[in-house]
Formats: C-alpha cells, structure tokens, sequence
C-alpha cells in the first residue's frame, strides 16, 4: 500500500513538473498569465508530493515493509532506529528520492517568494528549477525507482553499509550536503530565467544572492562534517584525501565562493556579467558532475554507490544543461557586456578579481586531478591515478595566497583606495604577521609551508577583527553607549558585510586548525604488551588488555588504554579493529580524545590473537578541532549576512543613472 | 537578441566534456586485476548444517575434485534467482564428482534453514561460516558470488553476481574433461550489480 503511494506520489510529480516547465514556457510567449499561474502551483504541488513521497519510504524503513525494494536492500531488524531512519539517504535509490524532496522545497520557495514580481525572468526561472525536477523525477520513476515490489518479501534485510552505520555524522553530513548542493539549482534556475527572458540586469543576482549564501553555508557545514567523519571514522589521522568525491563537492564551493565576491562587483559596479553567469552555471554544473561521479561508478572511490544504467541519464542531463547554458551565454554575451571599467588597480573590486583568478585557478587544478585518470586512459589508454601529493603541492600556494587575501579585501575600498588610509589601516595586522612569524621560529617551528600560512592567518585575522573594532569605535564614538550592544549594532547596519567578515574569521580559524594538525603533527607506531607504554609529546598511553566482543553485525577487537600525563591518570581509551563480514579487511575504529589545544588520536593496528600483543599508532594533531569550530563560525557568518535584518542602508549610487536597489 | 553564431561556439566547448565523460562511462574503474583466479584457494573448516553426527567440511579433504563454493544469505534476493541455476548445475554435476557447497553468509542459522525450505532444499551441504572468517579469506564483495576451484586447489574462477548453469558448465566441463588450465587466468565475471 505505502509502496504504492509513494511509487504514485513520484510518478504525479514527474507529470506534474513537465507540464509546469510547458506551461511556464508557453505562459510567457503568449502573455497567458494564468498558464504561468498554474506552473507555480505545479512548483507547489511538487513539494507536497515529494513530501509524501519521502515519508512513505520513511514509514517503509521503520515498519521494515522488505516488500519494498529499497527497503530490502538497506533496511535491517538489528539497525536501531536512529540509523534506519538515515538509510533513506544511505543508497542509491533513496538518495535521489531525498534530493527531489529538497529540490522540489528549494523550487516551491523560490517561486513563492518571488511570486507575480518577476514576470518572464521569474516563469523562466521556474521552468528551469522544474526542468531540473523533471530530470529527478524521471530518475525515480526509471533507473533509480526505489518502489519495485519484492515478492515474497525477505523477513530481513542486510542493512546499510557498515560504514555508514557507526557514526552519528552520517545524519548530518548527506543532507547538509543536498542541502547545499541542491541549493544551488536556485540561483542557476534564475540566471538561466535571465537568459531565456533576455532581462539581463541585476535582477537575478539580487533575487538569488541570498539563496547562493545559504546554500554556501551549508554546503561549507557539509565538507567539514565529511571530515570529521573521515577523521573520526576510518582510522587513518586524516581528515581530507583528495578522494574523487571530496573533490567533487569542493568544486562547487570554490565556484560559489568565487561567485559571492564577484556578484558583489557586479551589484556594485556593473562588472563581471558574463563572469557571474558563468560561475554560478560551473557551480550547477559542478554539483551535477558531482553527483555523476558518485552515482555512475565512473571514477574509482569510497564514497561510490552501486553501478547502474543511471550513469547514462546522468550523462545525458549534463549534456543538455551544458549546451543550452553555455549556448545561452555565449548567445547572450554581447548583451551582457559590462557597463563599467576598473578606476584604479588598488581597489577592493581588483583584489576580488584576483580572489576569483585564485579560486578559478584552484578549481581547475582539482578538476583536472579529478579527472586526469579519466583523460589518460581516453587519450593513452593508461591507467594512472592521481594522489595527494600532486593536489597538495597545486594547491597550497593557492590556499595560502588566498588566506593573505582574506585580508587584503576589507582592508580595501571600492574604486579607489586612499593609499596613506590604507597604510594606516595594515599596520595591526603587519604587525600581528610578524610577531607570529617570530614566535613560530622562536618555538622551533621550521615549515616553511607552516610559517607562511600561520602568519597569513595571523595578519587575515587581524585584518578582519579590525573591521570589527574600528566599526565599533566609530558607534560608540557617535551614539556612546557599551562595547557590545556598538558592535551588535555595527553587524545589525550592514549584515551581509560584516556576516561575510565573520565567515572570513571562520575560514581563517580553520586553516589554523589544518596547518597545526599537518604540520605539527607526530605520530609514533609501536607494539606494546600489558602494561607497557608509548610516550609521545607529553601523553603516556598505557596498554592494560585486549578484548574481543562477537557482535550482531561484526566482530570487534579492542585495546583498553589508560592516557597519563605527567603520571597522573587522565582517561581511558579503546581503539578497535571491527571485523564485518564480506570486507578483506577489518575496518579501524580509531579512539579520540579531543582538546582545544591537541587531540589524541589512537588506532589499534594490529594484535596478537592471544592477547599478548598490541600494535599502536599514536598520533598527537595539534589545533585540529579549530577545523571543525570554523565550519561553525563560517555557517554563522553565512546566517548573519541572511537573516541580521533587513538591509536599510542605501548605497550612494555609483553608478550615475543606475539606481541600485537593494531590498532582496 | 541571441547571437547564435556564439552560441555554437559555446556548444563547441560543451562538446568535448561531454565526450570525455561518455568515454569515460565505458569503461569499468573498479575493474582491477583480482588476485584469486590461479591461486591456491584458501583453506576452510566449516560446520555443515544439521548434521548428524556433526560434520566439518575442509577444501582440503576435496582435493582431486573440482568444487563450487557458492556464498549465499537468506536476505539476497539474487540468492533466490541464482538458485534453481545451482540445483540444476548440482544435480548434473555432483554424480560426475563435483562437490557443491553452500557459504551461509552474514546471517543466521535459522534464517538459513527456512529458507532453504522455503525453496525446496538445496541438494548440497550449508556451511555456516562463523564470524565470516571464510567469506574475509575469500575476499567477498557481496552476496551471491561463486568460486570455482579444480582439482588441484586452485581458484579457477570468481563470478559475481547470480550464476547460471550454462556459465557453471562452460567453466566446469573442461576441468572434468582434463584440459589443462595453464591459460592466463580469466578475470572476475560479473553478471548484474551486486547486492550486499
């Protein structure tokens, strides 16, 4: 029954989603206002049958109907409640069914908001989003239905992979994940309106620039959740491999945070048309890409789904969103030429312009390491692979030349800088550079990699904390009044601005984290019997036992270790090696112990069946946790710029003749 | 107004990635060279189900014997499709020698045993493999696959996926017939995406 209604709920929205991008289309070349009418509600009704059809399979999973295909495939009696709930996400079939559901709220939202505003630009842009819709849909009713009736149903099912089942992440990652890629069919929706409507101002970039930011933040929360489940989860100290799918959902936020800045000189200088067009068109196409990769088992990683015929579906979709859209630039370009010209080289407007150089040039370099394998074996018919090494030694000049530019930007003004106003203003953070520098060396720090990135983040940080203090001052100075209530008011007066600002802080914060857990980094790996120790940068890790547990789904060795500093004991850890069936190997379940200024972090490795052995790998990652607590920051940036009020200053217009509006 | 002498310079770009990623979608990344066929098969002591007196079946004791080690769960459904295929190929075969055992694989006894009522019994032994210990030896990917093994321990081929009778005779009819197996060992055969 609920296999039915589900199954019903995505085929209504596949017909429903096609006739609104008809209806939208052929609303507008015949000025019918009612046709456009009716696509929006198409846009409506969508959501709430993707909502029906999301929780079917929720209720499905927790009733364990293994009547139901893809129940039977992830579901299982032994997986608690918490992890089956989260198996909607954890396969193929339901991964897309939740990606309609946020795609299809995304739409519906986008439409309503801008409802009766936009006239074409907005039935476009509909038509674009449901055009999208239509691709999902289609997936689910075809290649990835997850409604086939298994007959007779099985009493039980396998479960998710197991390592999608040992950490609370996993209900946070993926969906943050959709939330952000998805996120970004938004304002590719209503750039594509723009070029279909052939109303190529502003308009769209100021209708999605909120969308872009939270769809940002997100998707930042959502790459370092996947690093921290990496790091807590699969046992190897690390937290970013330059896996396929790493790479794939870091394209687009480069993309998209290229596009942030540059939409910005375009709202304020009518710069970079084209440009934006086509950044947030790569970032859509990126996140499509992304998805292809996992999805089609075209590229070699962990993260791979199972195969099927849907890889061709995804191919044939980004075909057509890449050929129509870049025949719509190209089409469009000499109607998108800029109406404006750089005054002065130093000026904010030339340091985003290299931001976005940067950026651009970074996501090629990930691009190309992602799919070199790829054209290796196309034009030479050899298998290689592409490591680490090659992305870290590309993109660390990149990274550490953008973390000097965090700085640089809110230094600067827009047109033209006053050069003694902006000496004055790089003294702080000049200083805090060197001083950094100094004491670096002085504590016997010799990276060079290490040194340049802790005193770029030293002299960004101080930058921006000094936008901070000086607005304040000047508040205080003008309205008197506290510290604090100066400050809240400065964020409140211009919240993209200085939300932006606090994303710089966390960014900064968590390429602190990254350099200190890389470069300060040791790790020791030694065999130890009871009651022996390994000793490493102040922590001593006691070996007391081995112990074995014969669990439902896997067998799991453990160490049981007390951690002393200084002879005294500050708690205990159990690392272990879970055996699950059907794996060559068994998979590390590392033990962390996390602290503000270190974390310790220790893998079981190898053992003796008898108990009286114990390999360890003992690795102390300084500052590493400041990764994580910079996501949040950068996510609470994104919420100010969004949600810190309404934009009630006005913009001296700068351009004469252009009146900029401002309201979102 | 479009200008669509640019736009088809901008399809002209899209072009090429996309045929890059067509490309790319022929071939097979997770196809790497496996390292079973032409090895020595790894040894295993299972308990045979419902025995009495208990039994353990070892490879070793079937040396001389070509043998199919078929690793199977009463929760894939390809298990179900595959075995009739198996009860054909193992009544043809087990006269002329053959020794077919059954991996009972990531599940329980008892779900086992039901479900080898529920399809009619399975005409060869059920081993239950404790712990996995045997499907970890055997480097499983999933369930069902299928290992067959000659008469001198070796490995002779890995299939994934549901097998046949037709795939099971091409590969055991020469072993009986004594055609020596000196060929390059054939890669994995895969028949449909795996469900574990």
């Amino acid at each position: 029954m609920i296999r039915i209604l589900g199954l019903s709920a995505c085929i209504a929205a596949l017909a429903i989603a096609s006739y609104g991008v008809v209806a939208a289309a052929v609303g507008v070349r015949r000025r019918d206002a009612a046709l456009v009418r009716s696509a929006r509600s198409a846009a409506y009704t969508n959501f709430a049958l993707m909502a029906v059809a999301n929780l079917a399979m929720v209720y499905g999973l927790v009733t364990h109907d293994f009547s139901i295909d893809y129940v039977a495939q992830v579901g299982s009696r032994a997986t608690p409640l918490y992890f089956t709930i989260i198996s909607l996400w954890s396969s193929l079939e339901g991964s897309i069914l939740f990606w309609g559901l946020v795609l299809s709220f995304y739409t519906a939202l986008a439409v309503w908001i801008t409802r009766g505003k936009l006239g074409a630009l907005g039935a476009y842009a509909n038509a674009a989003m449901l055009g999208v819709g239509v691709f999902f849909y289609l997936l689910l009713v075809g290649p990835a239905n997850p409604w086939g009736l298994v007959s007779p149903a099985p009493m039980d099912g396998p479960g998710p992979n197991p390592l999608l089942q040992n950490h609370w992440l996993m209900g946070v990652h993926p969906p943050l994940l959709y939330l952000g890629y998805v996120g970004m069919t938004v304002p590719f929706g209503f750039a594509v309106g723009a070029l279909l409507s052939g109303r190529l101002d502003d308009t769209w970039l100021r209708v999605t620039h909120r969308w872009t930011v939270a769809a940002w933040g997100l998707l930042s929360l959502a790459i370092v959740a996947g690093m921290w489940w990496s790091y807590e989860v699969l046992g190897w100290g690390g937290w970013w491999a330059w896996d396929p799918v790493e790479n794939a959902s870091f394209m687009p936020w480069l993309t998209a945070t290229a596009f942030m800045h540059s939409a910005m000189v375009q709202e304020r200088r009518g710069l970079l048309r084209v440009w934006n067009m086509s950044l947030i068109i790569a970032t859509f196409v990126l996140t499509i890409l992304g998805t292809f990769l996992t999805r089609s088992g075209i590229i070699s990683s962990v993260h791979a789904f199972s195969e099927g015929p849907i890889g061709m579906y995804f191919l044939a979709f980004i075909a057509v969103v890449l050929v129509v859209s870049l025949a719509l630039v190209a089409g469009r370009s000499s109607e998108l030429r800029s109406d404006g010209h750089l005054d002065n080289m130093v000026s904010r407007e030339t340091v985003f312009l290299v931001n976005n150089l940067l950026l651009t040039a970074f996501t090629f370099t990930v691009l190309l390491g992602t799919m070199f394998p790829l054209v290796a074996e196309a034009l030479r018919g050899e298998k290689v692979s592409v490591g680490a090494p090659f992305f870290n030694q590309m993109t660390l000049p990149i990274c550490v030349l953008l973390l000097f530019l965090i700085g640089v930007g809110p230094m600067l003004p827009w047109r033209v800088a006053n050069m003694d106003e902006f000496k004055r203003r790089t003294r702080i953070p000049a200083l805090a550079l060197v001083v950094t520098l100094v004491v670096a060396l002085t504590l016997g720090l010799r990276d060079v990699w290490g040194l340049i990135a802790f005193s770029f983040a030293a002299w960004s940080g101080a930058a921006n904390i000094q936008e901070f203090a000086h607005g304040t001052a000047a508040r205080r100075r003008a309205g008197g009044g506290r510290w604090l209530p100066s400050l809240a008011g400065l964020i409140r007066s211009n919240p993209q601005r200085y939300g932006g600002y606090i994303a710089h802080l966390g960014l900064i914060t968590t390429a602190i984290g990254m350099t200190g857990s890389s470069v300060l980094q040791s790790d020791i790996l030694a065999t130890v019997r009871p009651g022996e120790s390994i000793e490493l940068s102040g922590y001593t890790v006691r070996f007391d036992e081995l112990w074995a547990d014969n669990q439902s789904h896997r067998f799991a060795v453990g160490a049981d270790l007390t951690v002393l500093i200084a002879n005294r004991e500050v708690g205990r850890m159990d690392p272990r090696l879970n055996f699950y069936a059907g794996r060559d190997e068994p998979i590390m379940t590392p033990s962390v112990r996390s602290r503000p200024h270190k974390d310790l972090y220790v893998n079981l490795s190898a053992f003796e069946q008898d108990g009286s052995s114990a390999t360890l790998h003992v690795i102390v990652e300084p500052l590493v946790v400041w990764i994580w607590i910079g996501s949040f920051i950068v996510a609470f940036g994104a919420l100010v710029s969004l949600v810190g009020g309404r934009r009630t200053r006005t913009v001296s217009p700068i351009r004469r003749g252009a009146p900029v509006e401002q309201a979102v | 107004m479009m200008n669509w002498r640019r736009a088809a310079i901008g399809i002209a770009i899209a072009l090429p990635v996309i045929g890059l990623l067509a490309y790319g979608m022929t071939l097979d990344p997770t196809a790497r060279p496996s390292t079973m066929p032409g090895r020595p098969a790894p040894e295993f002591a299972l308990r045979v189900m419902d025995s009495a007196p208990p039994d353990t079946a070892r490879l070793s004791d079937q040396l001389g014997r070509v043998v199919v080690l078929n690793f199977w769960a009463s929760w894939c459904i390809p298990c179900r499709v595959e075995h009739p295929e198996l009860a054909l190929a193992s009544s043809k075969y087990q006269a002329r020698g053959v020794k077919f055992f059954g991996v009972l694989y990531d599940d329980s006894e008892a779900n086992g045993r039901s479900w080898i009522r529920e399809v009619g019994g399975q005409g060869y032994p059920a081993l239950i493999d404790e712990r996995s210990r045997t499907a970890i030896d055997y480097g499983l990917y999933g369930v069902p696959e299928t290992f067959i093994i000659d008469q001198q321990g070796r490995v002779v081929q890995k299939h994934i996926g549901p097998i046949t009778a037709d795939q099971l005779s091409a590969i055991i009819d020469p072993l009986l017939a004594g055609t020596p197996q000196e060929r390059a060992p054939a890669p994995d055969t895969m028949q449909a995406p795996d469900a574990s």
